[in-house]
């Protein structure tokens, strides 16, 4: 019989209750259980990055972390990143202006990171913002409207404080 | 590439976690996941079972015990890398730290697991042989140490019994006005390196008094220079003896596999093993 | 009036991708779908003895599993077809939907597991017993066609795919009159696909009888459709393909692959909708890609390093299967002679099957082999006769003045190869004075007594893009007064509705964001090609151009009817038609439409047709030829043997540009890929054909942390072959990338007298071409 265990996860600020396999990942349980397919699924061994979502706040790759080891913890997905009127955050704001997306599949994983790492480091160079994000990969943009839109959004979260 | 199925434990104490070992075939440890669940996910392991360690109490945590820095096995290399205790009394692991994967695989990932694992060219198995880091390891029958020139026995296989359990990894201060640095030769920022190196240098009245070298990725485990590490101490550091300490890093014993050649290990410990006892040396006496 | 065209659109796309409402194949759960997963050959070769998979179908959740006997297509001894036919081929293997007795490659599809999860499908996996015999492979290019190779194939004779001849001008008389010839032996390989989303099949057969529906991350939506439907015996309208979010293509998703026909077959045997997600894993192995090509070439030159004429041999890796034509080896030879005035060609392609994953083009196709040859040895003539290599260029460019050029080689259809417009000197001239070439001199020196290894390289290169015949675009004014717009090119991340929202709102005076868009969905539109080879907006430009230009004369012509006014005397802004100079008098956009649409009793103006719509399939009549000049500035660690790209920069010449964000994005991520190519990405297989590098931490993806920031100038020379003076801006940035970087390395090391004879050059292989220079130099 498959292990299976009951957890609850508070996913985007709403507790989530489920019976899950306890060898599903995080990354599978947000997308095929709750149909939260804004976390993408890009090489399941924890380097491309398109799986990023916070786990109590800090950015980790879900199909790294087996959905059970979830249970009674806050996980934001990139769907919980805008608010709730809808007004995108300063990093999606600067992604969509600094044409930081093409394909789109590395997105999420991308922006969770950049929010993530812009929320520890406020003033970052070029440098540094090339390294925060070494770990999310992306064969569409060359990376270059990702850096620029995490530049332009830490000057924006700097000036709203 | 989903994982085979196994049975989930997730203990939360030591002696629980023991027990459940000592009650179970066919286990895999769980701790920050970053290199199991990858070989879960691709099915090059398929365990019957699988202990998770993070909800175990007492096993993080970073402690400065007056003459060591007392690591918990389950710490995240986030907590190390960020902790105070660490960059003022171990600031080499901080360094080595910074090569490690990336900053969301840090933020689970931890120092017992890399240990555990023991992949040959890891950076913070490459740190502990150059600090002789001693090791608590927690079995049925109680609690025993292992220096870490005893912790790996082959590739990639740690002395540890299967009902056994790593607690705590020491690392002992040096006492003498010292500088380290650590250096890698990595493809990309974040890969595993090629071949990484560790070095302490201490340094009174212009003459090397203690000195520390591992190279991490050349062999199948962390290895110490010693006679690197004899050569050095009384010599004046320098250009030139770090230069011979690299030629004789050179021809260290190393293995090729399909990607990288014996010859190439090599170049990379001379090359490394010398800028890195050049950094260490710089900043024992007070520079970068 | 033109407002939106060639101004810097922020994408209509970017909000729903960027706040996780994207739809890709993944994301789509329909109900009581099962999951699928296949078995894979464990070999490069094998005869299949047999395959028992009654233990994997005893297990709970399993639902079937099919081997190719097991599918009910009309003849399944039947293997697929050659997408692109061509007499070059001398030997048109494709593989059947799965192995049969034969696997010829590590990956190669050999049965297929429908279970309630994909989990449960990978379990039954293990307990699928398949008796191979194992046999000899075949898998370095360069000795697969010596006698004494081992077959790839059981059966043939040799493994010689096809063969093919680029050749024009007298040759022998060019190398017998030239002062210099100069040879060149190189092996160059290119990697795989690596979107980053996987390739993925969900198919339904829908209940009522009204046919499939496929959904596939497909770059081709209508070339599945033929494909399947031939396959199935069915008109093409019972199979319907939709491409929805597709992340990433570059080439690879351009086929048709086992996968979508044994997807949709099963899940008609199931009767339940059967979704099959490749893993990355299979990526490495199943999706096709590019590999190894061997060049040995001898370029003939005067005194002054002016080529006179280049001939050669090529050894191209085929793969185990041809799916695809000889598309790469034709784009392999045909940009020949690049960017330059030769006179003389003769350069022979041998296609050598090999027990590998088949190769398909990837972003460029064979042109960044054809083009790093050629950059090569104009290398070859400034190294060897000490001239600049920009001076070499320029010495040999196509000039401006000779434009439309015919170089004399001859496209796949017969048709001579011309470059229709661009000025080489020109743009070259805008790299230098981008990369400050004059200044590197000075930057090389003080580096150097630093102990630190700077080096330049430029290189050139010629895009023929737009490939034709067609991509259609329907335009409908909508009653609500919104437009939509319908063409089949399917997109991968390009952008297609911005561009396109771009020229219709341009076009008929509304605003880019009233522009609803709907592609790659062959129910919802009737024909299409696909999204390949630079070509969509060379060819959905003009049509949606010209599908809204007809919409807006019939706009005009109703609103002068409806307001009594004469033509001239109206304009069309904002969604309304206006009398010029008597406000008052309008009429909106959605009111015309409503008049075209009447209901019951109504009545449609005379002259008219009903819907307020035009469909257009006005192309590019010929080949925009786009241009580029790079400048690479590297740095290389002597003793590690890094190199890292201090500097990069592009002028590129795409003719007139509908976005330039979008244009530099192309643009970009071209380099970028082009540069992984140069130094990291490697698909490695051992002797017997095992693939070595299957996991992201073997194989190298160009990340952030070692990309250049890219400097970009464009030059827009208009193409004369459309309306909007478009060239297609794709690939234009990968072809050039891996010369540059390539002789920027070889100029850093030019005291070592270091000669690259293969890329990707990674540092294991600098060092030792560094040791070797200087063990001869010790001699």
């Amino acid at each position: 019989m498959a292990d299976k265990r009951e957890i609850t996860v508070t996913i985007n600020g709403q507790a989530q209750t489920a019976e899950v396999e306890t060898r599903t990942n995080l990354a599978d349980f947000l997308r095929h259980e709750l149909e939260l397919t804004g976390t993408h699924v890009g090489c399941e061994h924890g380097v491309c990055g398109a799986c990023t979502v916070l786990v109590d706040g800090a950015a980790v790759r879900s199909c790294l972390m087996l959905a059970v080891q979830a249970d009674g913890h806050e996980v934001t997905s990139v769907e919980g990143l805008a608010a709730a009127d809808g007004t995108l955050h300063p990093v999606q704001e600067a992604f969509w202006k600094n044409h930081g997306l093409q394909c789109g599949f590395c997105t999420p994983g991308m922006v969770i990171s950049v929010a993530a790492f812009l929320k520890d480091n406020p003033n970052p160079t070029e440098a540094d913002v090339r390294s925060a994000i070494s770990g999310n990969i992306c064969r569409c943009t060359g990376y270059q409207g990702i850096v620029a839109a995490a530049l332009e959004a830490a000057e924006t979260m700097r000036q709203e404080g | 590439m989903k994982p085979g199925p196994f049975t989930y434990h997730d203990p939360t104490s030591v002696d629980d976690a023991v027990a459940l070992l000592a009650g179970h075939e066919d286990v895999k440890l769980l701790a920050g996941g970053q290199s199991l669940m990858p070989m879960l996910n691709m099915r090059f392991v398929v365990p019957d079972h699988v202990i998770d360690l993070n909800g175990v109490a007492d096993m993080s945590g970073i402690a400065d015990t007056g003459d060591a820095l007392a690591i918990g096995a389950m710490t995240r290399q986030c907590d190390l890398a960020s902790s105070e205790i660490v960059a003022a009394r171990a600031p080499i692991l901080r360094e080595a730290l910074s090569f490690v994967g990336h900053f969301q695989t840090r933020n689970r990932g931890t120092i017992g697991g890399s240990l555990c694992h023991l992949d040959p060219a890891a950076e913070q198995p490459t740190v502990a042989a150059a600090y002789d880091a001693e090791l608590t390891i927690v079995g049925p029958e109680g609690t025993r140490e292992v220096a870490f020139a005893e912790w790996p026995l082959a590739y990639m296989m740690a002395n540890l019994a299967p009902d056994e359990l790593l607690t705590q990894i020491r690392f002992p201060y040096w006492q003498e006005a010292h500088g380290a640095a650590f250096v890698e030769f990595a493809r990309r920022h974040g890969d595993f390196a090629i071949i990484g190196v560790a070095a302490l240098l201490a340094v009174e009245d212009g003459k090397i008094t203690r000195a520390s070298v591992a190279v991490g990725g050349a062999d199948v485990q962390p290895l110490r220079l010693a006679d690197v590490e004899t050569m050095l101490v009384g010599a004046a550091p320098g250009d030139a003896v770090f230069a011979e300490a690299g030629a004789m890093a050179r021809k260290i014993d190393a293995m090729s596999d399909a990607y990288v050649t014996t010859q190439y290990r090599q170049r990379l410990a001379g090359v490394l093993v010398e800028r890195a006892l050049a950094q260490a040396a710089s900043r024992a006496t007070g520079g970068e | 009036m033109v407002r939106y065209t060639g101004a810097e659109v922020q994408r209509m796309e970017d909000p729903r991708l960027l706040t996780g409402h994207g739809r890709y194949v993944d994301d789509i759960h329909l109900p009581g779908m099962l999951h699928g997963a296949f078995l894979r050959s464990s070999h490069a070769h094998a005869r299949i003895r047999s395959i028992d998979t009654s233990a994997a179908l005893a297990l709970p959740g399993v639902h079937a599993v099919f081997t190719q006997a097991d599918l009910a297509v009309p003849d399944v001894a039947q293997s697929m077809n050659q997408l692109y036919p061509a007499p070059v081929i001398h030997q048109d293997i494709t593989q059947h939907p799965m192995a049969t007795d034969e696997v010829c490659y590590v990956g190669q599809t050999v049965a297929l597991v429908a279970a309630d999860s994909r989990a449960i499908a990978e379990d039954a996996l293990v307990l699928i017993d398949v008796d191979y015999e194992p046999l000899p492979a075949v898998v370095d290019c360069r000795t697969a066609l010596a006698d004494d190779a081992p077959m790839a194939h059981i059966g043939s004779e040799n493994n010689m795919a096809g063969q093919l001849k680029s050749a024009f001008g007298d040759i022998d008389g060019a190398f017998a009159k030239a002062d210099h010839v100069f040879t060149g032996s190189f092996m160059q390989h290119r990697g795989g696909c690596h979107s980053m989303e996987t390739r993925g099949v969900l198919a339904r057969d829908e209940p009522y009888g009204e046919g499939l529906t496929i959904w596939s991350s497909t770059q081709c939506p209508y070339l599945v459709r033929r494909a399947l439907a031939t396959h199935l015996g069915e008109p093409e309208d019972r199979v319907r393909i939709i491409a929805p979010d597709v992340g990433g293509g570059f080439g690879p998703k351009a086929g048709f692959y086992p996968e979508e026909i044994v997807i949709p077959v099963a899940a008609r045997q199931l009767g339940r909708p059967l979704k099959w997600i490749e893993d990355r894993r299979e990526h490495f192995t199943a999706t096709t890609g590019q590999r190894d090509q061997q060049w040995d070439l001898e370029v003939a030159c005067d005194k002054d390093g002016k080529m006179l004429g280049l001939r050669g041999v090529v050894i191209h890796e085929n793969g185990a299967y041809m799916p695809y034509g000889a598309l790469l080896p034709f784009t392999s030879v045909t940009p020949l002679p690049g960017s330059y005035a030769i006179p003389a060609l003769d350069v022979r392609l041998d296609i050598a099957f090999t027990n590998t994953t088949p190769t398909t083009p990837v972003r460029g196709a064979g042109r960044p082999y054809g083009i790093y040859a050629v950059e090569r040895m104009v290398e070859t003539i400034a190294r060897e006769l000490q001239i600049d290599p920009a001076e070499v260029r320029r010495r040999n460019f196509v000039r401006a003045d000779q434009m439309p050029y015919e170089t004399g080689a001859k496209l796949r259809d017969g048709m001579p190869v011309r470059y229709d417009s661009g000025d080489y000197h020109a743009c070259q001239e805008k790299a230098l004075e981008l990369a400050d070439y004059a200044g590197f001199k000075a930057r090389q020196d003080a580096a150097r007594t630093q102990g630190r290894y700077l080096g330049i390289g430029v290189s050139a290169c010629i895009e023929d893009t737009g490939v034709g015949p067609y991509e259609g675009t329907t335009v409908k004014i909508e009653p609500s007064g919104k437009i939509m717009v319908r063409t089949g090119a399917a997109s991968q991340g390009q952008g297609h509705h911005t561009m396109i929202a771009q020229i219709v709102s341009d076009q008929l005076g509304v605003q880019p964001e009233d522009i609803m868009f709907e592609a790659a969905d062959t129910g919802k539109f009737p024909q299409g090609v696909g999204t390949i080879g630079s070509r969509v907006t060379a060819n959905v430009g003009p049509s949606s151009f010209d599908a809204a230009g007809q919409v807006r004369e019939t706009v005009l012509k109703l609103a002068a009817e409806t307001l009594e006014a004469a033509e001239q005397d109206l304009e069309l802004e904002d969604g309304e038609v206006r009398v010029a100079g008597a406000p008052d008098l309008k009429v909106t956009l959605g009111e015309l439409a409503l008049k075209l649409a009447p209901m019951s009793g109504g009545k449609i103006p005379a002259g008219f047709s009903p819907s307020l719509e035009a469909t257009s399939y006005l192309g590019s009549s010929g080949s925009p030829v786009a241009s580029g000049s790079n400048v690479a500035e590297v740095e290389v660690d002597i003793g590690t043997g890094e190199v890292r790209v201090l500097r990069y920069s592009v002028a590129h010449d795409c003719g007139n540009m509908i976005n330039p964000m979008m244009v530099d994005g192309q643009i970009i991520g071209g380099v970028v890929h082009g540069i992984g190519n140069a130094l990291f990405e490697r698909m490695i297989y051992d002797e017997q054909g095992q693939p070595l590098t299957t996991n992201y931490g073997e194989y190298l993806l160009p990340l952030a942390s070692e990309m250049p920031h890219i400097d970009i100038v464009h030059q827009e020379t208009p193409s004369p072959l459309n309306p909007l003076g478009v060239k297609g801006a794709g690939e234009g940035g990968t072809i050039p990338a891996a010369p540059a970087i390539v002789a920027a390395i070889e100029n850093a090391l030019a005291d070592f007298g270091v000669v690259i004879d293969y890329y990707p050059v990674d540092p294991q292989y600098l060092t030792e071409l560094i040791d070797a220079a200087g063990a001869q130099a010790a001699e």
